[in-house]
């Protein structure tokens, strides 16, 4: 066993992890953040998407030991349901989710996308999350969710109209 | 109405009425937050964790299994086999028994003396972690004594094929006809296709696909005392417990079921699993609560798949492009056993191959068939994607044929708006709707005339990338429901749903549905059916679900049939509300009961204004029972259970326009318009959204998807690395449209959504490729239409399959036969 330490939403946990354990195992059971999900065994669904020291990872690549000292933000630790992070609002307005299982993850990846790109098109919204999978929406509600959410954070939600 | 636009910005200010308006969604806020009761976030004190030992191999008896090892390792608590549970494991339950005579060898949850395909559970691991269970499964020693694999449907069929279970006389379970000409719903198939000057024949593979929702399966059950409650990933909570107490023989009334947040199931969780078998006998054996979760790997490898089929299908026509016959055979590929509705999904496409058009003669012909692969069975569709799938393709080989534009003959063969009802060769009862209008306006959206003058400038230039344009006219049969059809197919259920309204005492409404959701928004939907009827708010409105011992009553999600029948179930309920209400309301307010209106949730005397109750007063008055009629209980709470007399038949026109590189065989949607008719809209949101995730899914198996099994039976496209599940940056950007012809079987007017976009998109994609290069004599290009399949169709002649697919699922070009009943072509040779 290992002593790990991390930064989970804002809180400090320390505990003794196999070695082996992944970063969402860990997360999930030992910690309880069950809002982060896993959706498949081969990191090509990113369900587990959270970020770590700001960047997005798919936890479910990432042991646990590593993110040792880390500072880690889930779904659980970028809004509530009385104060939603835009992206989150965004996705609830666009119904850009359906089962919402892949949802945590999807919205980790699209905050992510917006702080490399503030304003992306149709085509770069795609290419932004394309390691992330969605089998209820098409998609298409996401895009419009996350250029939703990428014209609240820049301020333009005003003077840009509805898009595709 | 349109729904294109940005859905923020459709929804009035101040709604009159609730039904109709692109309310978002009530389930939406801990779905977004992570405060959600996935089955495998659940935690219960002394809880213990299962894991399955599968079979490497796709046929082989076991003849030793030693399980000394697993059971000595740390934190396991218990191993057992399949001879461990061969008394009190009964059978996976087949619900449809299509013929009298079909064959169900049983379906073992673990099996005892052989596998039949690569996969399947031979023991199971008890452990204190799943780690611990995971771990142990490598030191469970099985002795294989292997079979010949049973691997390619047309080769199983024939006579002295290796068979699949060895106590059986064939692979083949049934065969199934339905014949227009016996069933006096049309003329002599045969003379039909005598008299014809043209005919034409086709063989389509309609691939295996893997149904894939995003939550893996899961299940707990935890025991107490005699009783057991169970937490599963289902979208069958009340089908699931009757099955369950019938195979394991707990009494029905001693199981809850219970289908918490569901993350989608598109009829992958439409199922009794062996697995939810196996924990519930681990529960009972061991008196602890016990989880199983499965990886994606094992979902791929042995939760159920869809689809399968070859398909042989005739069409014959007189030279002015009318329809005269339609003459299909079917093998459908079962797999290695009958689960849940296997046998009957390929026999529910048996109604729907006529789709829209007004053939005079229809044979059809099925058999079922067992491979030694993992079971097929619902997927988003079931049967009626297979059926259109087929039917468009062969009205563009007939319109090839002829020399006709592909939509002049689908409209000189289509049933015209005036003629509904329509009673189609087939049997069916066609309730209303307009293809018209519907193809006119998806014409526009997509606009065609543009697209085709592109496509003519790329022909004439010899563009290496040339332009397709595919049509789908579809229409599907939803609301699965009337229960005496469902019995007349010798179905094992009914196909009502049921609905509880509770009246609380402050002003508050509880709506108890039995149609349990995973994804759909029926929390939603209904609120909007419930806050018009009854006139409260839309807030005030909680929808319960999902639980047996909640929701007590219903028969679950499938085939389009929430809204419909399960929507209408809450309807009459509330109507029901509103009566018992009325006599209560006519005692207070001393008028007579004919006196009284009621209108935006109060009741009034006519003519008398000022005066009145809100329902929300007299919940509160029946509660209190101080003063209330003699002859009535203190209640307005009301039950219903509804069962329509008819499907319903949404339709529409779906048009992809296509762009084929001849250079790399890479094919891009350009394009993707359609227009649906579903009825009434209750929420345009959600409709969008479920047209979306079927076009998705429907897409996804024109260009991607492929259960692939190799020579020995392995799956290999058993991870999202190899099975392609498709991203946001490979699906298009889709244009969709509505037009509303109100159902008549129900009292909302809906036809049904969730599948629409995934039976229609199939055939406009593949027809799209196929109009991009026929005129460099590509005649057909098999499904998934990966670059390398177009280009060796493009460049080498044939479906560009035969390669990618030799010694692998079965369908290669050597096992290709002509249909037993029909061999007539003047359009083409298979």
């Amino acid at each position: 066993m290992t002593r790990v330490s991390m930064r989970v939403d804002g809180v400090t946990y320390t505990d003794e992890v196999e070695p082996r354990t992944l970063l969402v195992h860990h997360l999930r059971e030992a910690l309880g953040k069950v809002g982060t999900v896993v959706g498949c065994d081969t990191s090509n669904c990113g369900a587990c998407t959270v970020h770590l020291d700001g960047q997005a990872v798919k936890s479910c690549t990432v042991l646990a030991v590593q993110a040792d000292g880390a500072e880690v933000t889930t779904i659980e630790g970028i809004g509530s349901t009385d104060a939603l992070h835009p992206v989150q609002k965004a996705f609830h307005e666009q119904h850009g989710l359906q089962c919402g299982f892949c949802t945590p993850g999807m919205i980790m990846a699209s905050i992510d996308l917006l702080k490399e790109n503030p304003s992306p098109s149709e085509d770069e919204v795609r290419e932004g999350i394309e390691g992330n999978l969605c089998r209820c929406t098409g998609y298409q509600n996401i895009v419009r969710a996350v250029q939703q959410a990428a014209r609240e954070m820049s301020g333009t939600s005003e003077t840009l109209g509805a898009q595709s | 109405m349109t729904v294109t636009e940005d859905p923020a910005t459709t929804a009035p200010s101040a709604p009159e009425k609730e039904i109709g308006q692109a309310r978002r969604r009530k389930e939406d806020a801990h779905l977004i937050t992570g405060e959600t009761t996935w089955t495998d976030n659940m935690v219960l004190p002394g809880m213990l964790h299962m894991a399955l030992v599968r079979s490497p191999v796709a046929h082989a008896r076991i003849t030793a299994i030693d399980v000394s090892a697993a059971r000595e390792a740390p934190g396991v608590v218990a191993v057992l086999t399949g001879q461990d549970v061969a008394e009190e494991q009964g059978s996976i339950p087949s619900a449809w028994q299509v013929t009298p005579d079909m064959v169900n060898p049983g379906h073992p949850s673990l099996a005892v003396d052989q596998v039949n395909h690569v996969g399947e559970a031979v023991a199971l691991i008890v452990a204190r972690s799943r780690a611990a269970a995971t771990d142990a499964i490598e030191l469970v020693d099985v002795d294989y004594d292997t079979l010949p694999p049973v691997l390619d449907v047309e080769e199983a069929a024939k006579e002295g094929a290796d068979l699949v279970h060895s106590h059986l006389s064939s692979n083949t379970s049934y065969h199934f006809v339905f014949d227009a000409g016996e069933a006096g719903t049309g003329s002599d198939t045969e003379q039909a296709f005598a008299d014809a000057d043209v005919v034409v024949s086709r063989r389509f593979v309609n691939q295996r696909l893997i149904p894939a929702f995003m939550e893996p399966r899961s299940v707990v059950v935890q025991p107490v005392g005699d009783s057991f409650t169970m937490w599963s990933a289902t979208q069958i909570p009340h089908i699931l417990r009757v099955m369950a107490a019938m195979v394991t023989g707990i009494p029905e009334h001693k199981l809850r079921v219970i289908a918490p947040d569901v993350g989608g199931g598109f009829g992958g969780k439409l199922q009794v699993n062996p697995e939810e078998i196996l924990a519930l006998l681990v529960a009972r054996r061991l008196g602890k609560p016990v989880k199983w979760t499965e990886t994606r790997s094992e979902s791929l490898m042995a939760a159920h798949h869809g689809r399968d089929q070859v398909q042989y299908i005739d069409i014959a026509a007189d030279r002015e492009g009318n329809v005269k016959g339609l003459r299909v055979r079917l093998l459908a590929d079962m797999g290695a056993y009958l689960r849940l509705i296997t046998a009957g999904t390929p026999a529910l496409g048996a109604f729907m191959f006529p789709g829209i058009y007004k053939f005079p003669a229809y044979r059809f012909e099925l058999d079922g068939v067992f491979t030694t692969k993992t079971p097929t069975d619902a997927y988003r569709g079931a049967g009626r994607p297979e059926a259109t799938f087929a039917i468009e393709r062969i009205m563009d080989e007939l319109a090839v044929e002829l020399g006709m534009d592909p939509l002049e003959l689908r409209r000189k063969n289509w049933i015209d708006a005036e003629e509904f009802p329509f009673t189609t060769v087939a049997g069916l009862e066609y309730d209303s709707g307009d293809y018209d209008t519907a193809t006119r306006r998806a014409l526009e959206l997509i606009g065609y005339d543009e697209l085709r003058e592109e496509q003519r400038r790329r022909r004439e230039s010899g563009d290496p990338v040339q332009l397709g344009i595919g049509f789908s006219t579809f229409t599907e049969m939803c609301g699965i429901a009337p229960s005496r059809v469902l019995g007349s197919l010798s179905f094992g259920s009914g196909g009502w749903e049921h609905a509880t309204i509770r009246m609380l005492p402050t002003g508050k409404v509880e709506v108890v549905t039995g149609s349990t959701p995973h994804g759909q928004g029926h929390e939603t939907a209904w609120s909007q059916l419930v806050a018009d009827r009854l006139g409260v708010p839309f807030e005030d409105i909680e929808v319960l679900h999902g639980d047996t011992a909640i929701a007590s009553r219903g028969l679950d999600t499938y085939g389009s049939r929430s809204l419909v029948v399960g929507g209408a179930a809450v309807v009459r309920a509330a109507d029901k509300v509103i009566a018992k209400a009325r006599k209560v309301a006519a005692h207070l307010l001393e008028a007579s009961e004919d006196d009284l209106e009621f209108d935006g949730g109060r009741f009034s005397v006519r003519g008398t204004p000022g005066t009145g109750m809100a329902i929300q007063e007299i919940a509160l008055a029946v509660f209190t029972a101080h003063n209330y009629p003699e002859d009535i209980e203190p209640t307005i709470d009301a039950d219903a259970a509804f069962d329509p007399v008819n499907f319903s038949f949404p339709h529409g026109t779906h048009i992809c326009a296509m762009e084929v590189d001849t250079e790399t065989g890479f094919v891009k949607i350009r394009k993707y318009a359609c227009v649906d008719d579903v009825g009434t809209i209750v929420n345009p949101l959600i409709v969008e959204g479920q047209i979306h995730g079927g076009l998705a899914q429907g897409i996804a198996q024109a260009l991607y998807e492929e259960a692939v099994y190799d020579a020995d039976g392995n799956l290999t496209t058993g991870t999202f690395v190899d099975y392609l599940v498709p991203s946001a940056a490979d699906l298009p950007h889709f244009d969709t449209d509505n037009t509303v012809h109100v159902a008549p079987g129900n009292p909302i007017g809906a036809k049904g959504v969730g599948e629409a976009g995934c039976i229609a998109s199939t055939p406009a994609v593949v027809n799209a490729a196929l109009d991009a290069v026929r005129h460099l004599g590509v005649r057909d290009i098999r499904m998934p239409l990966t670059p390398e399949r177009v280009w060796r169709a493009v460049h080498e002649g044939g479906d560009g399959g035969d390669r990618a697919t030799a010694k692998t699922n079965a369908q290669g070009a050597e096992s290709a036969q002509a249909p037993s009943t029909g061999t007539s072509s003047t359009g083409g040779a298979l």
